[in-house]
This record gives structure tokens, C-alpha cells and sequence, in this order.
């Protein structure tokens, strides 16, 4: 595949990860934020080419995984409206609420359909004016300017049988909130890539300024990974702690002001949106504004809303912070695996957990019993 | 996995839960229970063989073997050995890029009959018509059903048909059984990979399930990926006419048609079986540029996806060379290679050699795969 395979190339990935292992002096703690970028360093073993010195932290930004089980909850419930055909992208489909998953609801009658674009359920929604269709709206920056183009087309089309149930959320507030966590301590972050293509680099200069952590701005391809983390630990070792992008190719430091500009004509921020395992933080999610009020399903539809705690047994907290690794929960694997998932962290697959149980179980695990003394 | 693998009890532990055989809970039959991954494999070993148990079902082979005929005497004919299989086919859109249903019921029997290493000869075909379904799609269905035998020298020789209600089935469904004789003495069982095989597929994996996604039209995709459906049945004698000439025959110890759930399913099942452990080249796997580039857009991985037209054999090293080069000569074998090797440990695992230089499992699916957000 042009344009793909150049980023993914062995011999120039032996190069660099021989060029950080040389120029690492010293233990570091590195979180990549996303999700995207954890999946790509199971995806490709990227953890097995790094020195022992540098540990990845696998961050909070895996949508899927930070969405909280009472939201799940109010889904499956709209989601069994007999009117309602609910629309969602595929991985949320098995995320569980507190008593069943989307694709439970479908098994047992619920019009549960997947789509992979909020545009694909408003056609559904023009295609059959009887019912009413919702889209479950998820995700960061990445996915919600598409959300907020579709509730403006819909605006535009007069469509009124389509609403969305608005889940998005922002990655600014989550990093300030992992930055200001007191058992973090983080040396420098493998920064977003398709959150920064919207939002830009510029909003991340807190990070060094009031900070002083380096982040690399990151694409998704492993040789992406591998470089980021190169020009990281290149700034500690230098004593610099700065922005810089390694995914010039598509971020640009103001970002897409086509999709900032259908943000926050669609959208405001809530006063607090909780998310699962870290809890409420502020301004931190996103709802539909007053005046586009008539697709918001939060209106329309009766829903529990209620705030569901997370099994005491379940520590993705403790993981998508990064004081815990997946391998150190007790559950891990044995009553939490992918087809029994009780955390976030192991339903979608880039949930830390669900990389580590899918990909990395074996070095890591292997690596692990080597360096322990029996 | 260069250094020797020393499970830890981390590693021991999640093996444990993962080869116990869990209580089947689900109280409804979902999508994932059709997906070929692990549900479905819950489902028949939790549900179905607690009532139809029988010492050849539970083999859970792609189909039974057993005599027919002969007498325990040794006087007079000596016994048959048989197979015998049946399969249904759903597949929609049921008309798609190089196939059709009508062709994939016909190739999908004879290639279960043929990868116990049987001759096939007669196919049933039963056919539940939707309402309203045209007689000329059914014309169209039936010639390439014809075509389909002929070509593999077999003939459909009983049949059923049932039309229900419209909305109470889907078009069309098929359903063949086929019986075939097993003439040469070989032996194949997923239990019996041994260490030191070689993992041989026959060709590019991943054409049948990315052509029906792209036929299915959701992504408006324009390729000219084709279904890569065929009979197998050629190939398969070729191979076991091969290792008879060497004195061998006993060398092929497990085949398999990788279809639902893909390559990686089908290499868990051997592990899994023969407790042992498979180990993969990712770079040595062929794979169509066309089928990576939208595997890459759909968010799937090629391993996981559906072939119709393809097997995968583990065979004593000394073997190998050998076959695929007679493998080669049959026009459904002209891809055939090495893909890997069987190991002792870790036991019941794929373990796959990253192209970037890595290495991870590449475990089961739990249900369906479904595509990523971002």
C-alpha cells in the first residue's frame, strides 16, 4: 500500500529504536494519549523495539473506554424505543452498561444499527420518515465536527426525525486533569494526532509553559510512534520541554477552522461530564446548544440518567492514569477478558487492557517473568 | 520470542481462565454467536453438544469421518472410510464480485468434505425462498450452482425447497450436505500439528470477506477486489498425490479452509487442538495490496476476515518445499508459501513476527469484528 507501507518499514525502525536506546541515559514515563496510538504499539510490538528504560502509558483516549456505564445505560434505554432506529459506530456495540450491552438490546428487538458515519443515519432517517433515528454522537474532536456537520445538514434538509445523543468530549480538560494528578507522574506525552488534524497544536502549549513537559504531536503509522518518542526523549535529554509536531503532513498549528467553526455553532461545553474510571471533570464534554435543540435525543427521550458506579472490582482508573499496568489488576484476564469485558479498558481494542490481552499479553507477560527473579 | 519462553504465573494464570470451559450464560442468541470466534465456539461446545453430543460431533472437526460397509471379520469388501458434511449459506448481498450464494454452497461443502482429505461426489441442496424472491435471480443462482459441480465433478443429487412468508427470511438461504470417500490412508486432525511444522497457505488471504463488505455498498468503495470462491478439491488431491510420491502422506498433518473468522481463527483452532504454539511471519503472509488498502479504510484486519478459496496446511518441514511447489502448479494454489512454523511454547497461542519488527498474539476474536471508531 503506497503512501502506508513508507510508514512502516522494519529496517528504519531498527535504526531509530537503536538511535533512543543509545541517547535514553535514564527511566522515563511516556503517555500517548490516544487510543489510536495505543493500538498501534500492540499492533506492531512497538514496545518490543523500545529500551527497557522507557515505559508507555497508555492515556485516557480511547472514547469507547472513558464512557461511563449510567451513559450506556440511557443509550440501550433510547435504543429500545419501539420508534427509534439507534445508529452507532461499531466498537460501542459491545461496551456494557450496567446490565447489558447495545448488542443485547439489538438480540432481543432493539433496531440497533451500525453505521460509520453520522451522515450514513441521517440518510437512514430521510429513508424512512416513520421512525425517528438516533445517533449515538462519541468520541473527541476527532468524530464530533462530523456529528455537528450532520445536525447542520439535517437543520438545512429540515429533517426532523433525527436527533443525536451527545456524548462528545474534549481532550483538553482530560490532559489538565492527568497533568494535575497527584500519583501521575508523566515525563512527556505522545500527543494526539486526529484530535490535533481539528483542534491544532496551539492548545497544547500548557503543557510546556506551565508544565514543562515535552509533546510530540503524533501520527498513527508505527514508524509515527517511534519517531515521536525519539524527538520526546531527544527534548529531555536536551533539558527542552516544547510543542512539536511529527504529523506535519496533516496537523497544522491552527487546526481545521472549517470543523472549529461547526463545533461551537453546534455545541457548547457542559459544566462537568463524567468519565469512566477518573471521574467528573470539568468542562470536559459537549452538548447540543439551545437553538439545535430539537435534535438533541437528551430532550426528547426519557432517560435514566442515573450515575452508575463501576464495579468495585474494576481498576481502569488506576490504568488509564497509568499508576496501574492491565497485567496488575486483579481481574485481568481471568473475569475481565474481551468476550466478558467488566472494564472499559478491555472492550474496545484500544482499551490498554483489551491491547495488552489481544497483542502484547505475550511479551509483555514474557518480559515481565525474565526480569522478575523467579 | 528469540529468548526461550518462560511463562510467569501472571502469564499461567490468564492461560488457565482462558482454556476453562466457561458456563454458557447467554440467554439470547447474538450476532457474535454467528461471528466464528469464540462466542460461537461457547455456543456450540455450551449448548449444542450438551444435547447432541456423539463421539465424531465432538471431535468438532469441519466434518465427520467415519466406515461405512466392510465387516470386523476382515473377510469380504474391506470398510469405507467416509466424510460428510453440511453448511448454510446466508451471505448477503447474494449476488457479489466474483460469486454468487449459489457457488459458495456449492464450493463451501466440497471444500469442508475435502480438507479430511476426501474425494467429494454428491451434494443436497435445500432452499428456504422468501416470498416474492424473482424466479430469475433463482435461475441465475441454480447455473452458477451447475456450473460450480461440474467444474469440481460433483453432482447435487437431492434437494428441498420451502418458501416462507416475506420478512420471515432473508431472499434466499442454502443449504448443502455433501458426502465424499477418503481413499488414501491420510490421517488430519487438528489435533495432530507437531513441532517443527511448517504453516503453508495456498494463496492471498482475505478477498471473499473484503469483496462482500465492499459489495455490501455502506462505504461506496470502488475496487475490483473478487471473491476468491473456488473448489479445492483438485488442489488437496494434488497435494496428497504429492506427498504419496514421497512416501509422506503421513507428513500433512492438519487442513483447513480458513472461512469465517479468517486465517487467525482457523491457526487458534490448530494451537488450541494440538497445544502447542504457532508462530507467523506477518511479512511472509500474502495479502493483496487492494484487500490491505480496505481492510486499512474499514478498519478490519485481514487476518480476520473470510476466505472461500483458500487452505492452510501444517506439514513436517521436510515436506514443504515440495508440496507448495506442486501446490503451485494448480491454478488455486500459484500463491501457495510458508507463513510460519509450529513451536512447543507458548502452548495453545499464535504468536505473529511483526513486518515492523515486533511480535504479538493474535488471539481469537471474541464476537464479530467490528470496526474502529477512530
Amino acid at each position: 500500500m503506497k503512501f502506508i507501507d513508507e510508514y512502516r518499514q522494519s529496517d528504519l525502525a531498527l535504526k531509530l529504536a537503536d538511535q533512543i536506546t543509545r541517547m535514553s541515559d535514564r527511566p522515563l514515563k511516556l503517555m500517548e494519549v490516544c487510543g489510536g496510538h495505543t493500538h498501534t504499539i500492540f499492533k506492531y510490538g512497538i514496545e518490543d523495539l523500545l529500551p527497557e528504560n522507557i515505559e508507555m502509558i497508555h492515556g485516557p483516549g480511547c472514547p469507547v473506554c472513558v464512557i461511563p456505564l449510567g451513559r450506556v445505560d440511557d443509550a440501550i434505554s433510547i435504543a429500545r424505543q419501539p420508534e427509534v432506529i439507534f445508529t452507532t459506530f461499531g466498537d460501542a456495540m459491545r461496551v456494557p452498561g450496567s446490565e447489558t450491552s447495545l448488542l443485547d438490546a439489538k438480540a432481543r428487538g432493539a433496531d440497533v444499527r451500525m453505521v460509520y458515519s453520522p451522515l450514513d443515519a441521517l440518510k437512514i432517517a430521510k429513508k424512512s420518515p416513520d421512525r425517528h433515528v438516533v445517533f449515538f454522537g462519541l468520541g473527541f474532536e476527532t468524530t464530533a465536527p462530523s456529528t455537528a456537520m450532520t445536525v447542520l445538514q439535517a437543520a438545512k434538509d429540515g429533517v426532523d426525525n433525527f436527533s443525536v445523543f451527545c456524548n462528545h468530549i474534549t481532550i483538553i480538560p482530560a490532559l489538565k486533569a492527568m497533568l494535575d494528578s497527584p500519583d501521575l507522574k508523566l515525563d512527556g506525552f505522545v500527543g494526539p494526532g486526529h484530535v490535533s488534524t481539528v483542534i491544532g497544536t496551539r492548545c497544547y502549549e500548557f503543557v510546556p509553559n506551565e508544565y514543562r513537559k515535552p509533546l510530540v504531536v503524533t501520527g498513527f503509522e508505527p514508524l509515527d510512534v517511534l519517531q515521536s518518542v525519539y524527538m520526546i526523549v531527544k527534548q529531555i535529554i536536551e533539558g527542552r520541554a516544547e510543542i512539536e509536531n511529527q504529523y506535519s503532513r496533516v496537523v497544522h498549528r491552527e487546526g481545521n477552522r472549517r470543523a472549529l467553526e461547526a463545533l461551537s455553532e453546534v455545541f457548547e461545553p457542559r459544566d462537568y461530564f463524567e468519565w469512566r474510571g477518573l471521574g467528573s471533570i470539568a468542562h470536559s464534554g459537549m452538548r447540543l446548544r439551545a437553538k439545535y435543540s430539537a435534535f438533541d435525543a437528551e430532550l426528547r427521550f426519557q432517560v435514566p440518567g442515573l450515575r452508575i458506579a463501576d464495579p468495585k472490582a474494576c481498576q481502569c482508573g488506576e490504568i488509564l492514569k497509568g499508576v496501574k499496568k492491565p497485567w496488575e489488576c486483579k481481574v485481568f484476564g481471568t473475569a475481565c477478558t474481551p468476550e466478558t469485558p467488566i472494564g472499559s479498558c478491555m472492550v474496545s481494542s484500544e482499551g490498554a487492557c483489551a491491547a495488552y490481552y489481544n497483542f502484547g499479553r505475550l511479551s509483555k507477560i514474557a518480559e515481565r517473568s525474565h526480569s522478575a527473579p523467579a | 520470542m528469540s529468548k526461550a519462553f518462560s511463562p510467569s504465573p501472571l502469564f499461567e494464570r490468564v492461560e488457565r481462565a482462558r482454556r476453562r470451559k466457561h458456563k454458557f450464560k447467554d440467554t439470547h442468541i447474538t450476532l457474535a454467536h454467528g461471528s466464528g470466534g469464540r462466542a460461537m465456539h461457547e455456543l456450540v461446545e455450551g449448548v449444542f453438544l450438551e444435547y447432541l453430543r456423539n463421539p465424531l460431533l465432538e471431535a468438532l472437526e469441519d466434518q465427520a469421518v467415519f466406515q461405512l460397509g466392510g465387516n470386523e471379520t476382515g473377510n469380504g469388501n474391506p470398510a469405507t472410510r467416509i466424510a460428510y458434511t453440511t453448511d448454510s449459506y446466508v451471505v448477503d448481498p447474494i449476488f457479489f464480485p466474483g460469486g454468487d450464494m449459489g457457488k459458495l454452497a456449492v464450493h463451501g461443502t466440497i471444500n469442508d468434505l475435502v480438507m479430511s482429505g476426501a474425494r467429494p461426489l454428491y451434494l443436497s441442496a435445500g432452499f428456504i425462498l422468501e416470498e416474492g424472491f424473482p424466479i430469475e435471480d433463482l435461475r441465475r443462482i441454480l447455473a452458477s450452482m451447475r456450473d460450480a459441480a461440474a467444474e469440481a465433478g460433483v453432482a447435487v443429487v437431492t434437494g428441498d425447497t420451502k418458501v416462507v412468508q416475506k420478512g420471515s427470511a432473508d431472499k434466499l438461504f442454502i443449504n448443502t450436505s455433501g458426502i465424499g470417500v477418503i481413499e488414501s490412508p491420510v490421517q488430519l486432525a487438528a489435533t495432530r500439528a507437531e513441532i517443527g511444522d511448517k504453516v503453508i497457505v495456498s494463496g492471498n488471504i482475505g478477498d471473499h470477506g473484503t469483496a462482500i463488505m465492499i459489495a455490501r455498498g455502506e462505504l461506496e468503495l470502488e475496487t475490483d477486489i473478487e471473491s476468491d470462491t473456488a473448489a479445492l478439491n483438485f488442489l488437496v488431491a494434488d497435494m496428497l498425490d504429492e506427498a504419496s510420491r514421497a512416501g509422506a502422506l503421513a507428513a500433512i498433518h492438519c487442513l483447513r479452509d480458513p472461512t469465517r473468522g479468517g486465517l487467525a481463527t482457523t491457526l487458534n483452532e490448530f494451537a488450541m487442538s494440538s497445544e502447542l504454539c504457532i508462530e507467523i511471519n506477518e511479512a511472509q503472509i500474502p495479502v493483496r495490496e487492494e484487500v490491505k488498502g480496505a481492510c486499512e479504510i474499514l478498519g478490519l484486519d485481514p487476518l480476520y476476515v473470510a476466505n472461500e478459496g483458500k487452505l492452510v496446511a501444517l506439514v513436517s518441514d521436510a515436506l514443504a518445499d515440495r508440496l507448495i511447489e506442486r501446490m503451485k502448479q494448480n491454478r488455486y494454489g500459484t500463491n501457495a508459501c510458508v507463513i510460519g512454523e509450529v513451536k512447543a511454547e507458548p502452548r495453545g497461542i499464535v504468536a505473529m513476527r511483526t513486518g515492523f519488527g515486533g511480535t504479538r498474539i493474535v488471539d481469537m476474536l471474541a464476537g464479530e469484528q467490528l470496526p474502529r471508531i477512530c
